[in-house]
């Protein structure tokens, strides 16, 4: 549905968006995630044809957006990053005068804002003016703006940002029912929404894609799988590390910390997908040491994130 | 085709139910009034010769507060990227804005009606100047809401786009009134660029074709120049 290749943006001669690739499949909610300043913002809004790209091309459908941007911004509802709408009008007014600029026909005005506010939760605010309203308010109003013409594609920049934790369920609710029937690309930095909401998670490192598939298989190609953290009591650093290394299956000890009260923490890190609980377990049985903390952290998204993002900050 | 016209309608909504329309209004009626009924019953005369000649060096003002805002805020604010996401063509833009502040400065002539028919009851008045006039002060309003567009869209600063506006509409204006600094060789071209000899031609009653192509090249001029500004922005 959406053909993105070789996408580049400079800035000056800052790259923010250095030769993306990407299609995004119709139905398909896609959540970009990236640290800040990674391109997120630069490539959403080159998709919904704000920014001209350096290089590269966007197609939507048979469109291409230079040639075809009238017919990509009707197929398109855009939530931007701060909701930046006309802090003079009143909620009634904008939305009003956004479905006449989208071609909604007189006889379906009105049922569609009554649809949206009801969809949104916008009826209590709809004589209120804009500028007024709070910043979760803001973004259900804009919320309704992206989705005035019932678009092929949402694309929404941190939508949940500024709300309440009732209103992000409620908006990540919608964003589900959407993403039925239509493509929803979102960025945000909260892992865990985007675990939640998206079939597919992009993650953006400057201006590079560094990881692209669903959560599933986002854990099974990184390549260190687990995290063993330990704490012990009595214990001596190297001869936690030898007897820790010694055990088939882990590839790596590391020393965290020592504390004054004797207690040593090692985090012991391992590739195979091999439950090593129960060895840890028998060989430091075999010791004197004291366990005071023993836990497995899976490879969640977020440590992933961070792998990903980490090395060059 | 007709997207413009929600642009436009959108513009005079905000205009005429915020004051701003109205305190332009008022103010631009108080200084014309002022000015030119305080000569006219010494002059005795029944015409608005008087009213038209203050008209070019008042609108040069007035106009740019008017439009001053059309771009500014809207990139101020950010509410223009929303606007290029939608489906809207940058002529759209630009000419539903530069019909508001157009439609405005009509909005702002129209209660200056009242000094012709007023005058026609106390004297005999000549009506073909004066609808020459008013048709050259639409022209002129035209011509200069087109530059204010122009200087909105280039700053983020509604002040700075007032001052480039009302800077560019004086220039114009007073231009042919600065042609002894000029060689002789250029002042044809030096008069010719002077908005105010076009509208006084056209305020005499005369209706010559060069005056009438001067004022719509200023705003085609103007408003393609707007365009190039916008585009320089993505």
């Amino acid at each position: 549905m959406i053909h993105v290749e070789n996408l580049t943006k400079y800035y000056d001669s800052f790259c923010a968006v250095d030769q993306i690739n990407i299609d995004i499949n119709k139905g398909e909610i896609l959540g970009l995630l990236g640290p800040n300043g990674a391109g997120k913002t630069t490539t959403l809004k080159m998709l919904t044809g704000y920014f001209k790209p350096s290089a590269g091309t966007i197609r939507f459908n048979d469109y291409d957006i230079e040639e075809n941007p009238l017919e990509i911004k009707q197929m398109i509802g855009y939530l931007p990053e701060s909701s930046p709408f006309y802090k003079g009008m009143l909620v009634y007014d904008y939305l009003e005068y956004v479905s006449k600029i989208k071609g909604i026909k007189p006889s379906d005005r009105h049922p569609r804002l009554r649809y949206l506010a009801d969809l949104c939760g916008l009826n209590h605010i709809m004589h209120k003016a804009i500028g007024e309203l709070s910043k979760g308010l803001n973004q259900r109003v804009g919320l309704a703006h992206a989705m005035m013409n019932d678009p092929e594609i949402l694309i929404l920049d941190e939508p949940t940002q500024g709300l309440d934790p009732n209103q992000i369920v409620e908006i990540r609710h919608i964003i589900k029912k959407i993403g039925q029937e239509k493509t929803v690309i979102f960025s945000t930095h909260i892992l865990s929404e985007a675990e939640a909401t998206c079939d597919r998670i992009v993650i953006i490192n400057q201006g590079k894609i560094v990881a692209d598939g669903n959560t599933a298989d986002l854990k099974q190609s990184s390549d260190q799988k687990t995290t063993i953290q330990l704490s012990l009591l009595n214990a001596k650093a190297e001869a936690v590390q030898n007897t820790l290394s010694a055990i088939e299956g882990i590839d790596k000890v590391e020393q965290i910390s020592k504390t004054d009260d004797g207690v040593l923490r090692v985090n012991a890190y391992s590739s195979s997908s091999a439950d090593l609980r129960e060895k840890i377990y028998t060989t430091i049985k075999a010791t004197d040491w004291v366990i005071i903390e023993f836990l497995q952290e899976a490879k969640t998204l977020e440590t992933i994130f961070r792998d990903l993002t980490r090395q060059i900050n | 085709m007709w997207q413009f016209t929600h642009i436009l309608k959108k513009e005079l909504k905000d205009y005429f139910i915020s004051p701003i329309a109205y305190i332009v209004i008022s103010i631009f009626l108080i200084i014309t009034g002022w000015f030119f009924f305080s000569t006219f019953f010494l002059y005795d005369q029944a015409n608005m010769r008087g009213f038209f000649s203050l008209l070019p060096i008042i609108f040069s003002f007035v106009i740019p507060a008017i439009t001053m805002r059309l771009f500014s805020e809207e990139l101020n604010i950010g509410s223009y990227e929303i606007l290029l996401t939608m489906p809207v063509t940058f002529s759209d833009i630009i000419f539903g804005k530069f019909a508001a502040g157009f439609v405005v400065t009509g909005a702002m002539l129209l209660p200056t009606l009242a000094y012709p028919i007023s005058i026609a009851f106390i004297g005999d008045l000549d009506w073909g100047p004066v609808i020459g006039g008013y048709l050259g002060a639409l022209l002129l309003g035209g011509t200069f809401s087109a530059i204010g567009v122009f200087a909105s869209a280039l700053t983020h600063n509604q002040i700075i786009a007032f001052i480039m506006g009302s800077a560019i509409c004086f220039v114009l204006t007073l231009i042919d009134k600065m042609l002894f600094f000029f060689p002789e060789s250029i002042l044809n071209i030096i008069e010719y660029l002077g908005a105010d000899f076009h509208f006084r031609n056209i305020a005499r009653g005369i209706i010559d074709s060069r005056d009438l192509l001067y004022f719509i090249s200023v705003i085609f001029i103007s408003l393609y120049s707007t365009y190039l500004a916008l585009l320089k922005k993505e």
